[in-house]
């Protein structure tokens, strides 16, 4: 098992986790994926990839650090956003029953993994 | 952006408004240009479009000898700027996108909203759009008329 897959092993076992992934921060390019179905990895890697980046020029413009989370809330679930290492990001979908504190904790140790 | 054919042109602008593409090529396998963007001089835009129809149809002969039915988009990426080619199938053939990119966006929006590209112009594209072949005798009047569209010349 690849460094990749034990990361997102440790987000897909959170419950209400719908998809996860590693994405190239500078290509949007989706670089591992751990889906249970019916999402667009490919799409979803690539607007979270120029998103992280918008905030980040954001974060910057107000005289912060880059962002260490980025939380987008709707009304069906939840993406979330950690960098993980150089040039990767983990983005984690998930539904609106997932608990979101005990993601966000798998996020940071499958971010740890990957640095 | 210039088009030949009208209805392509609300599917690429809003291609151009999405992905923040740089140069956007729109032609058919044989490299018979629909649409361009960012292209200023004929010569440029000519010289682009064989060597795009020439690198996917190496990809396409190189996936028969592989086995495969086809191979999937093709993207170079430079220091400061990038190139993606995209095959898809349009009622009438192949066509293929060309799009030039830089570091204002990604290889992968501009993936997506290819994508998103094709399936616009596969629903847009009229039900009784001319299927004449091009016939060897037409195709300098062709070629001009193209040209003429696409630089306003």
């Amino acid at each position: 098992m690849s460094t990749f897959d034990f990361a997102l092993e440790g987000l897909t076992r959170v419950p209400g986790v719908e998809s996860a992934m590693v994405v190239s921060a500078e290509d949007g390019l989706v670089v591992g994926e751990a889906s249970m179905g019916g999402v667009d990895t490919a799409a979803v890697a690539a607007l979270s990839a120029s998103l992280h980046a918008r905030i980040g020029e954001m974060a910057a413009a107000a005289g912060r650090q880059p962002p260490l989370v980025a939380h987008l809330e709707a009304s069906q679930g939840g993406l979330l956003i950690v960098p993980a290492g150089e040039g990767l990001l983990l983005v984690a979908v998930a539904h609106s029953d997932a608990n979101l504190g005990l993601l966000r904790l798998a996020l940071r140790a499958a971010s740890e993994r990957l640095a | 952006m210039r088009v030949v054919e009208s209805w392509v042109e609300a599917p690429l602008a809003e291609f151009l408004r999405e992905s923040s593409a740089r140069l956007v090529l729109v032609m058919t396998s044989a490299g018979q240009v629909v649409a361009q963007h960012g292209f200023s001089r004929t010569l440029d835009v000519m010289s682009a479009a064989a060597l795009g129809a020439g690198i996917m149809a190496s990809t396409s002969e190189l996936a028969r000898t592989m086995g495969q039915g086809s191979l999937g988009p093709v993207a170079h990426q430079g220091r400061t700027q990038g190139v993606f080619l995209a095959p898809f199938q349009m009622p009438r053939g192949n066509w293929i996108a060309l799009v030039v990119y830089g570091r204002e966006t990604t290889v992968g929006l501009v993936q997506l909203f290819v994508m998103r590209l094709a399936d616009q112009l596969r629903a847009a594209v009229p039900a009784a759009a001319p299927t004449a072949p091009l016939l060897a005798e037409r195709f300098e009047d062709e070629l001009n008329a193209s040209l003429r569209t696409l630089f306003g010349r």
